[in-house]
């Protein structure tokens, strides 16, 4: 049986492979950093709802549902609502007197830290990934058709 | 499969009944009481309070749960006596969320009716055996995960092993219930608290 021989690229063609890919990184570092000099809000990924649902299965489902309150509240409709408004259920002192609007800015402070932005709230759960945030708040926003 | 861990699960279940039910609460109540750095907790425990009290709401619906599962009639003898002992199992994590709760100076949430998990719950649409362990085992796989995530939002450490104690508990609750219905493994490694 033959063997193929074994092909290599020459040392001087690596080389200038490795030449043509720093030069890109370079370049497209150059762009990125450009772009975040001068866009005051840098999106690095697109929010998505899709995967924002799996999430909300895994990591939200346990308490929460979209149309009952459970040991959280329900969820439809969030999104533009004031806190503390679901009816029907049973909030803490901290929520029940909040004057805050869940809008993308409050829900991804919320999910980022509860008791930061409302002490004494009762959710001990967070939500550290901003990626992650992004996508649960697409899905709510969906699911509360806005 | 169900059957065959029923020897496993339904024994011990016969011995903690057959002490007069308080065994496992007074035991799980000793192991949070007798943790040091629980003491360190009272200088502000309000925060592990909530936390504590969002478990213990989530352990009194899973209790509730079983409760409209067995008297849904829906159940087969054998998967009734493992769904009852893991009901045991939700009664005793009630009993020492309580205990602990009170022992900080919190006061425990109640449990609501069972009319009330029923509606939560949409048990009105449970139509067989299989609806019913789907819907077990998705509270299960759900408190797993909450139980995973609030562990690090513990001030006190023998709270957030508690915490892990707890999961551990439903993990295995799901993966028996899980088996039960046939489901395959999970593929990929660390897919709980994900």
């Amino acid at each position: 049986m033959k063997h193929l021989p074994a092909v290599a690229p020459t040392p001087s063609l690596r080389d200038s492979a490795r030449n043509r890919t720093a030069v890109g990184v370079r370049t497209l570092f150059t762009w990125l950093l450009l772009l975040g000099i001068m866009s005051p809000v840098v999106t690095t990924w697109a929010a998505d709802a899709g995967r924002g649902r799996q999430l909300y299965e895994q990591r939200c489902s346990a308490c929460h549902s979209m149309d009952q309150n459970r040991v959280g509240p329900m969820h439809r409709g969030v999104f533009g609502r004031k806190v503390g408004s679901a009816a029907g259920y049973d909030y803490s002192a901290a929520l029940a007197h909040g004057k805050i609007v869940w809008d993308e800015r409050m829900l991804d402070a919320w999910l980022s830290d509860p008791e930061k932005l409302i002490p004494g709230q009762r959710m001990g759960y967070s939500v550290p990934n901003a990626a992650d945030r992004a996508d649960l708040i697409a899905y709510l926003r969906t699911e509360s058709g806005k | 499969m169900l059957i065959k861990t029923e020897e496993t699960i339904v024994a011990p279940r016969r011995n903690f009944l057959g002490k007069g039910g308080a065994v496992l609460s007074a035991a799980a109540v000793g192991i949070l009481a007798g943790n040091a750095t629980l003491v360190r907790a009272a200088d502000n425990p309000a925060g592990d309070v909530a936390t504590l009290n969002v478990a213990l709401g989530l352990e009194h619906e899973a209790i509730g749960a079983y409760q409209l599962g067995a008297e849904s009639g829906l159940l087969q003898k054998a998967v009734l006596d493992v769904a009852v002992a893991f009901q045991g199992h939700h009664k005793g994590h009630r009993d020492a969320l309580m205990a602990t709760i009170e022992k900080l100076g919190g006061k425990p949430v109640k449990a609501k009716s069972l009319d009330e998990y029923a509606k939560a719950l949409g048990a009105g649409g449970l139509k067989s055996q299989a609806d019913v362990l789907e819907l077990a085992a998705r509270l299960e796989l759900g408190a797993t995960n909450a139980y995973l995530g609030v562990i690090p939002s513990f001030a006190d450490k023998g709270l957030a092993k508690v915490a892990a104690r707890l999961a551990a508990d439903e993990t295995m609750h799901w993966t028996i219930l899980s088996n039960a219905m046939g489901k395959s493994l999970p593929a990929n490694a660390l897919s709980f608290g994900a």
